[in-house]
């Protein structure tokens, strides 16, 4: 009886379509999380934690080594690529030639939107053999640092950018009228009020960095260990997904579905927090 | 409720002031009510923007709101038209009959009544198509089929509007590449186009530079007698130089009221409120 | 520290130093950036520009890809891309329309919808690769094939879909909505002729980022469209897609590296040419805004 009119039936049928919109998230924790379950009951958040080993086959589910390689390499991605990132979008806003910036965001845009094959083709065929030189076989947690850092650089050039020209003029005028120098306005006025937003890109590329999977499959050797030094081959969850999904059964399968779910639930608190961050310095 | 002809003392109750009877309204008008507003009380998120409203609108006349800004002339123009439906929150209360149909029953067609009751905004918004589409869509849609009507409707509406001789030959230019005041016009043929009876007009030259402004008025003046035109003005003199009826709104206790209605000649020259007084003659307001 | 002179000159220096450090971050920041962004551009158009002629683009690819070309790898993205626009396209403008158009703002929903979409945005996509077999491959029914690859890439690109479209309605200005209701228009004709089409080149950039985005993908494809990498007579079959071409070239087949260079450097071109579209659209809305 509402769908009456021509226009609450409209109404009505954008309304499912924004539901199902909003349901795909809901849709894939119901997934991800019911394909999990069994492996939760039977090897319990103790085995995933304590069990010495990645056996599957041997019921053996520890995953921690492969948590800590993903977490040592997304912190080594953040460390390079923060501070690069940082310094580009600097350089763009206040220091590039007028006829550079066009040129630059392009090719900073388009790094953003480089496959991540693509990048991955290039560190196993070019970076894995200069690691290899200095300790073979190369393929190591420093070739996934690098690629993932390169990966994630832009996301944090893009970010910085936009918090950075969020930054009123006035405030570059009020430091202007102080007598400031550009480098002491930026960095005593500028950078201070666009910390929120580059906060927050920073948070959004390590999130991406704890998702990334081919780029890091294809330079990190895949050997499942605690990473010890920046030349040992590492497995990362993402990538022992990929790996493993092919032949899994069983608890096995629903172990890689954990692995999953804890890898969502991260990145989904890093993404909420620097929402929350993002919104904060957008209300100051 | 079919509202017969005006008659005699209609109460403006509330309003502190009472209607006189229309003794020498101009030649064109019938002193017949086409709208009429009884107890219109108008919220925006629980916040008054008018309050107890009630006057007739007269077939064929010009009916200049006039008032400070904030008073609530926009408010109570886009009531006439329920498009204060579009802004949530806004709650309307009291009645509004058009041609002796309430507005606010549930049987009504709101594409209907918008036909039928056009409007002109304060800035011109031309869609961001053709001259010609701009006129052709709204004729669509109202199911005109006929290719060679609706041309001949353009035609005519831009020739009404005296647009004609300035756009026939770039009918297919963007709207949006005419000037401000060819804008304007063109955004008051698209709502004849549509054969209304009733023309909203709010502040429809403030927009405009005065040349532009000048040529807008004396169009609007010429539509008097074939339609009946509310228009909300800050121009003073424009209100007397084309309106037949003057209501004067003023904000009392935050939110709008109508202070005074009557006609133009009468509002300006013997106004019977001090506040009128005091703002025709440009000491208030 | 006593001596007043000292002191300032001692505040005085660090602060010179500071302000000399910032240029020069920001020059090297940014030329370690593009240098690299450069090699591996440069890397892929050396490498694969040799293996990259016309037969490449129409031949089957022979020797599990060593050799031949990449045709029916061509039609499966092809396939694998449709889908995911023919499905994300309508779902994705009838949110964002029924966001902006028919939620007031700051509803509970809207704010929910929001905040799922910024979710949604960073799912890793290996875990939509999961989300993808086990919900349209196994419960679904849809197995390995084209379809289940292409509806798996459509809940990926969604949200960005979404958000373009969104934006591009939020700019229109609300005269013209008031303009349309004045002329009676009905919600759904403001909407299709108006609205959409004074948004329509938002949406048209959204569309291109999404198809740009689903061309990258190779994580969500691999345990959802599959490897095979025969022709594929129809969205039911298993397809591959480049990038995942690219990948089992480089990782499991020894010496597919210079097709999968040649695949690589198909594949950015094409995103190049996604991606240049894409912006020269924002950039020309951008001047609009800014003139009007
Ligand atoms: N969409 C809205 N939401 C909330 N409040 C509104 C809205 N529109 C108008 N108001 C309020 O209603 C009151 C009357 O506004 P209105 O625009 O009708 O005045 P006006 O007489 O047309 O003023 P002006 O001459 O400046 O156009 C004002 O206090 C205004 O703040
Ligand atoms: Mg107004």
């Amino acid at each position: 009886m509402f769908l009456r009119t021509p226009d609450s039936r409209f109404a009505f049928g954008l309304g499912i379509g924004a539901v199902c919109v909003s349901s795909i998230l809901l849709l894939i924790f119901l997934f991800v999380t019911g394909e999990a379950l069994p492996a939760l009951k039977n090897v319990g958040l103790r085995g995933f934690l304590f069990d010495d080993a990645w056996y599957p086959t041997d019921e053996s589910f520890g995953l921690v080594p492969m948590l800590v390689s993903s977490f040592v390499l997304s912190v080594g991605a953040i460390l390079l690529a923060g501070p690069v990132g940082v310094a580009a979008a600097v350089y763009r806003l206040y220091y590039a030639p007028s006829w550079i910036r066009k040129p630059y965001r392009w090719l900073v845009l388009l790094l953003a939107g480089m496959p991540s094959v693509v990048l991955g083709l290039w560190g196993l065929v070019v970076l894995v053999p200069l690691i290899a030189r200095i300790e073979p076989p190369g393929t190591s947690l420093i070739a996934g640092i690098l690629v993932v850092s390169l990966m994630v650089a832009p996301t944090v050039t893009i970010m910085s950018e936009s918090a950075l020209e969020g930054v009123a003029r006035s405030s570059w005028s009020g430091a202007a009228a102080l007598g400031l120098s550009r480098e002491s306005t930026l960095w005593n006025v500028v950078l201070p009020a666009a910390r929120g937003g580059i906060a927050a890109g920073i948070l959004l590329a390590a999130a991406r960095a704890i998702g990334e999977t081919m780029a890091v499959l294809m330079v990190t050797g895949n050997i499942v260990q605690m990473p010890d030094g920046p030349f040992s081959a590492v497995r990362v969850l993402t990538s022992n997904i990929a790996l493993e999904m092919a032949y899994a059964t069983g608890d096995h399968r629903a172990a890689l579905f954990v692995s999953g779910l804890a890898l969502t639930i991260l990145v989904l608190l890093l993404s909420l927090t620097a929402a929350r961050i993002a919104g904060l310095k957008n209300n100051v | 409720m079919k509202t017969g002809p005006y008659t005699d003392k209609n109460d403006a109750s509330g309003s502190g002031y009472t209607l006189g009877p229309v003794v020498s309204g101009p030649e064109c008008c019938t002193p017949e009510a086409v709208i009429a507003v009884r107890g219109l009380d108008v919220a925006y998120d629980g916040v008054a923007a008018l309050k107890d409203v009630s006057l007739d609108i007269y077939k064929g006349c010009v009916t200049a709101l006039i008032g400070p800004s904030g008073c609530g002339k926009s408010t109570f123009l886009s009531s006439l038209n329920r498009l204060t439906d579009m802004s949530g929150g806004c709650r309307v209360s009291g009645s509004i009959t058009v041609d002796g149909w309430n507005i606010h029953a549930p049987e009504v067609n709101l594409q209907e009544l918008r036909r039928k009751v056009g409007m002109i905004f304060q800035r011109p918004n031309p869609f961001p198509f053709s001259v010609r589409r701009n006129l052709d869509m709204p004729l669509r849609e109202h199911g005109i089929s006929n290719r060679y009507e609706r041309e001949e409707r353009i035609e005519t509406a831009l020739i009404d509007v005296g647009l004609w001789d300035e756009v026939r030959d770039r009918l297919d230019a963007s709207a949006l590449s005419l000037s401000g005041g060819q804008q304007q016009r063109l955004c008051i043929a698209r709502a004849l186009i549509l054969k209304p009876s009733i023309l909203l007009m709010d502040e429809p030259c403030s927009a405009l530079d005065p040349l532009s402004s000048a040529t807008v008025e004396s169009m609007v003046g010429s539509l008097r007698g074939r339609y009946t035109v509310v228009v909300a003005t800050h121009n003073l003199a424009q209100a007397r130089r084309i309106a037949n009826y003057a209501a004067f709104f003023w904000v009392k206790d935050r939110a709008g009221a109508l202070i005074e209605y009557d006609t133009c000649g009468r509002l300006f020259e013997t106004p019977k409120h001090k506040l009128t007084a005091a703002y025709v003659t440009g000491i208030a307001g | 520290m006593s001596d007043s002179f000292s002191s300032s000159t001692e505040r005085g220096r660090p602060h010179r130093i500071r302000d000399a450090l910032l240029p020069v971050a920001a020059h090297l920041g940014t030329l370690v950036l593009c240098g690299f962004a450069f090699w591996v551009i440069m890397d892929i158009v050396w490498r694969g520009a040799p293996g990259l002629d016309w037969s490449f683009f129409v031949d089957e690819p022979t020797s599990a890809g060593r050799g031949g070309g990449i045709a029916p790898i061509l039609v499966s993205t092809g396939l694998i891309v449709i889908t995911a626009i023919a499905a994300a396209t309508p779902l994705g403008l009838a949110a964002a329309i029924f966001l902006v158009e028919f939620m007031p703002t700051g509803s509970r929903f809207a704010a929910w919808t929001s905040l799922s979409l910024d979710v949604l945005a960073g799912v890793p996509s290996i875990v939509f690769g999961l989300f993808g077999s086990a919900f349209f491959g196994l419960w679904l029914g849809m197995g390995f094939s084209i379809l289940s690859g292409g509806l798996t890439l459509a809940c990926m690109i969604l949200p960005l879909l979404v958000r373009t479209t969104e934006q591009g309605l939020r700019m229109v200005p609300d005269d013209w909505r008031r303009g349309a209701a004045a002329l009676g228009l009905s919600r759904f004709s403001a909407v299709r002729l108006v609205l959409l089409p004074a948004a329509g080149s938002a949406v048209t950039a959204g569309l291109l980022l999404g198809l740009g985005r689903a061309t990258a993908e190779t994580a969500a494809l691999i345990y959802t469209s599959g490897y095979v990498d025969r022709m594929p007579s129809s969205l039911f079959d298993s397809g591959r897609a480049l990038s995942v071409h690219i990948y089992d070239l480089a990782m499991n087949v020894a010496g597919g590296d210079e097709n999968a260079y040649a695949s690589a450097l198909v594949l950015i071109l094409f995103l190049i040419v996604v991606n240049v579209a894409a912006m020269s659209i924002s950039d020309f809305l951008l001047r609009k805004k800014v003139s009007t």
